[in-house]
This record gives C-alpha cells, sequence and structure tokens, in this order.
C-alpha cells in the first residue's frame, strides 16, 4: 500500500521476533488499545548484560507492528547500556521512514525497550545512565512525556 | 492478483449503460445547454430527460428537484440556505451525532456564527429515539436534519415518522439520502420530507454530480451564486455530462431496486452469518433488522483495522475501517462513539459494503482470508481474549 515503503510493509507482513519469552529476564508494556497501539516487549540477558532474545506482541496498526519488529532486530546482541540509546527516530530510520502522521502514536519501541531494561534493573538490582529519569509510569498522554521521544 | 472491492458505500464503479449514455455530451452533444441555437437546445433537452427520471426514482415532481455537485453541495445548501431563509423565525436547528461530515462539519461553521445546534443521540444500534427529537425542538427551531441511512453502519431511520414529529411543530426537515438512494424506498412524498440530498456515484453513476431535492414552496435561499442555471436557484453551468449519466444510474436504479436489494443483502447476511460463526470475538456494529442492503460492520477484538485493511488489501480486499489510525485526524469513528463502541473495539472494526458486481463466491474468498488474516494479527497482539483488555 503506497503509504508505506516496501521495508516497512515486509516488516508488517512477516514481523520478526513475535511472542513472549518465557520467564524473561524484563518485561515491559507501552501504549495501551484505548488509544490504539500497546505493545509488550519482553528480553533475556547474558551475564555479559547483552540482550541474546527479544521478542514483542503489538496491538496496533501497520506502522505499530513493523516498527515493533525493527526494533527487536536493532536490540538483540547489543548490551543493556547500548540498548537504552535506541531513539524512536532511529527505529523509524531504520525503517526507511514512516508516514508523518504515524509519527507520534505509533512509534512504541523505544519506550516498551526502556521499560523491559528497567523491569530488569529493578530484578536485579543494577543501575544504567540511560535509566536516569525514567519512569515506566509515566501518563501515555502526558505531551510532555512524549515530547523527547519524538522522531523529529 | 484477484481484485474484490468490497468498499461500495465509499463510493461505485460506473455502470457501462451509464457511460455509454454520457459519452456523446462529452464531444458531438457539447452545447451550453443555456445556449438558445440547436446543439444548446439539445443538451438543455438531456438535462430536462435525466431531470425527469431522478424525480421518478423519488416521486417528485421535476420541478422539484435541483442538480449540484454532489451530497455535500445539497447538505451545505440546505443547512446554510434555510438557516439564512429562516433567520427571522429562529436560529437553532437540530441534527443527530452520526451525520456525516458534510453536515457536521457545515454545523461547525454555522455554529460560529450564531447558529445554535443540537445533535441529538441515538441508540447502541444508531437509531434517534422520536421524544429526543420530540424533546429538542424549540420554538426557534427552524430545521431538523437526519440522515436516512448511516454510511458508516447502515442503520436506516425511520424517516417517516421523524418528520411528522418536525412536521408537527412547524420545523422544516432535511434527509441525507446519499446511502439510501436505490437502496431503501427513497419516495418523498411517503416519507413527507422537504428536502433530500443525494449522490450520483453511490449508485453506479459518476462523481461530481447529486441533486437537492425541494419540496415546492419551502423556504430556502441559495448557495451558488451566478446565471440563472436551475431555475436560478443554483448557478453554474450545468455538469452536463454527469446530469446525464446520473439520470440513467438513476433509472437503472429504479428498474433493478428489487433485485439489486435481494442481491446486496443475501451477501450481506451470508458474510455476518459466516464470520460471526467462524470467528471467535467479533461484534456486528448497527442494526440486525433496519440496515443498508449491502452493509456489514464488524468489530474484531484484539486487534486493530489499519492492520486488518492492509493485510486484506495485499488480497486484493478493498474495505473501509473506523479505526483512529487509519483517519487524517486520527480520531476513531464518530458514529461507533455515539453508538457506545469501546474504544479499543472501533479501533477494530471494519466496514464491509456489497454492491451488484460483488459475488458469493467472492464473498466466501474474503471470510475464508479474513480468518487468516484475523488469526494471524491476534497472534501477533498484545492483548487477547484469555488475557483481556
Amino acid at each position: 500500500m503506497a503509504m508505506y515503503n516496501d521495508k516497512v510493509m515486509d516488516h508488517f507482513m512477516n514481523p520478526h521476533n513475535v511472542g513472549e519469552i518465557e520467564n524473561p529476564d524484563g518485561e515491559g508494556i507501552y501504549g495501551s488499545p484505548v488509544c490504539g497501539d500497546m505493545m509488550k516487549m519482553t528480553i533475556s540477558v547474558d551475564d555479559n548484560d547483552v540482550i541474546t532474545d527479544c521478542k514483542f506482541k503489538t496491538f496496533g496498526c501497520g506502522s505499530a507492528i513493523a516498527s515493533s519488529s525493527v526494533a527487536t532486530d536493532m536490540i538483540i546482541g547489543k548490551t543493556v547500556e547500548e540498548a537504552l540509546e535506541i531513539t524512536n527516530k532511529m527505529i523509524v530510520d531504520e525503517l526507511g521512514g514512516l508516514p508523518a502522521i504515524k509519527l507520534h502514536c505509533s512509534v512504541l519501541a523505544d519506550h516498551a525497550i526502556k521499560s523491559a531494561i528497567y523491569d530488569y534493573a529493578q530484578k536485579t538490582g543494577k543501575t544504567y545512565k540511560g535509566l536516569e529519569g525514567f519512569d515506566p509510569n509515566a501518563d501515555d498522554d502526558d505531551p510532555a512525556a512524549h515530547e523527547e521521544n519524538d522522531p523529529v | 492478483m484477484k481484485q474484490i472491492y468490497l468498499d461500495y458505500s465509499a463510493t461505485t464503479p460506473v455502470k457501462e449503460e451509464v457511460v455509454k449514455e454520457m459519452m456523446p455530451y462529452f464531444t458531438e452533444q457539447f452545447g451550453n445547454p443555456s445556449s438558445l441555437y440547436d446543439i444548446g437546445a439539445a443538451s438543455k433537452a438531456a438535462i430536462t430527460a435525466a431531470r425527469e427520471k431522478v424525480s421518478r426514482l423519488i416521486n417528485c415532481k421535476p420541478s422539484e428537484l435541483y442538480f449540484t455537485s454532489g451530497g455535500t453541495e445539497s447538505d451545505n445548501w440546505t443547512l446554510f440556505g434555510v438557516t439564512d431563509a429562516l433567520k427571522k423565525k429562529g436560529n437553532h436547528i437540530i441534527t443527530t451525532q452520526i451525520e456525516h461530515h458534510a453536515i457536521l462539519h457545515s454545523c461547525d461553521y454555522l455554529e460560529k456564527h450564531g447558529v445554535d445546534v443540537t445533535y441529538l443521540p441515538v441508540d447502541k444500534e444508531g437509531f434517534v429515539r422520536a421524544e429526543d427529537l420530540e424533546e429538542a425542538i424549540t420554538d426557534r427551531t427552524v430545521l431538523v436534519s437526519i440522515m436516512y441511512v448511516n454510511n458508516e453502519v447502515g442503520t436506516v431511520q425511520n424517516i417517516k415518522e421523524l418528520a411528522r414529529i418536525a412536521h408537527e411543530h412547524g420545523v422544516l426537515f432535511h434527509t441525507d439520502a446519499v446511502q439510501a438512494l436505490g437502496n431503501v424506498n427513497c419516495d418523498v412524498k411517503a416519507l413527507d420530507v422537504d428536502f433530500m440530498s443525494m449522490s450520483s456515484h453511490k449508485i453506479y453513476g459518476p462523481k461530481g454530480v447529486g441533486a437537492l431535492y425541494i419540496k415546492r414552496g419551502s423556504k430556502i435561499s441559495n448557495y451558488m451564486h451566478g446565471g440563472a442555471q436551475e431555475s436560478k436557484r443554483r448557478a453554474g453551468t450545468e455538469n452536463l455530462p454527469g446530469i446525464v449519466g446520473f439520470g440513467k444510474a438513476a433509472e437503472l436504479a429504479g428498474q433493478n431496486f428489487d433485485a439489486h436489494v435481494a442481491h446486496c443483502s443475501k451477501l450481506r447476511d451470508h458474510f455476518i452469518d459466516r464470520v460471526t460463526k467462524e470467528i471467535d470475538d467479533v461484534f456486528v456494529n448497527g442494526s440486525r433488522t433496519h440496515r443498508h442492503p449491502g452493509n456489514a460492520n464488524i468489530t474484531f477484538d484484539y486487534i486493530e483495522g489499519e492492520s486488518i485493511l492492509l493485510l486484506l488489501n495485499q488480497k486484493g480486499i478493498s474495505v473501509s475501517t473506523g479505526s483512529a489510525c487509519s483517519s487524517a485526524s486520527l480520531t476513531p469513528s464518530h458514529v461507533l462513539t455515539a453508538l457506545g463502541v469501546p474504544v479499543e473495539m472501533i479501533h477494530g472494526s471494519v466496514r464491509f459494503t456489497f454492491g451488484d458486481p460483488t459475488t458469493m463466491e467472492d464473498v466466501d474468498y474474503v471470510v475464508d482470508e479474513l480468518k487468516e488474516i484475523v488469526a494471524k494479527l491476534r497472534k501477533i497482539s498484545a492483548v487477547s481474549s484469555e488475557k483481556g483488555w
């Protein structure tokens, strides 16, 4: 469909890493069905702090599913600290761009990654620079909370 | 790839016979209907013939039918024209929460210019309650505008009863019959409406042409100002080929009415039966009894409509969704909201509309594909029937 590029359509049609890891090291949820998009991410982290596996489940539109899929590809193999540096803009760039109207609402992955890592940090007692000031329960509809995450 | 178009409420293909009828009016018969020489007079005669055909479909006098650029203009004309003509009587109009944007956005404009608008609620099937209308009418009310058949959920209002209530209080009544024409009985005498909006491209006619029925003697100011066309009530050189096409489409709609309604409702009922039996957690929006013959509006729980639309599109199937994610404004369908459908379920609503070219084989193919698509998206979804919303 003309509104999405081929890479977005490919991730949407054949999403990578769909599912939930059993007994994950970290789990994060972002968004809600009422808003139209909701993503759940589970991660496995090894002793060297490397994310060895990541799976997602997403309720949402084409770009929500595609951006979830590409984000899982991007963080597998990265250290936790590296994964925390991923922004929504990087996810959108990796997809080769999304329609402007979709940027604000449908890219949930950077928050979901941070939420999953936050959960991991809570369980393990670790602290990460990239999580400073992060609140996994921040109000989804607070425009100020969106702002810094927004891709330009 | 096989292409299956299931969005006949959005627009319809122009029928071959209609195109054939229109063709000469682009080239040889191109005269301006206002010109006095022969080829002008021939154009004028063609418009007269088309007017008679459309008038016959809705049982009005040809002199009560005015060609416009489409449903939107007819709706705008009525709202702006009646509130202007009757501004000494009052500045209040009544409509509903489920109208087309051609009405709702015209009402927004009127509200900014001193007109009070009451938006009647609807029940969970999309029906306006007669008592709500009765209560909303004041001595300042100049117009009631209620759509005949809803474009999203297909609910058919009891226009005759609603018009009766308006008239009891001496108030004019308009109905937007864009989705109704050719699909339900649009006899203006039987309905007893004062104004009725129609569109050609919903009945296998060309786009860019429609009509407004104005009951003889009804107060309404002009909306398009200029030449003396349409008995000096709607200026602008006539869309000659379009009007000729609309006339032919209206003639065919009248001839095929019973067969069309039987064909579409059979497909619709088969589709709804199969979907509700073979797919879990689905909900049919709108009324099951008073419904547009070709409309099936279905909510698929736990998945989102744009995703469904995209995957159906990959299979060559064209449909519409009420999901916010597919709208330019990112707001969920105002119609489903008014019906009380929870927002998370509106996101998963899809409108399938069937037409004359649709076959039973098409419907079965779509249901088979739909089952796989719904299963696939539910597997990806973060919400499910086990976990709930």
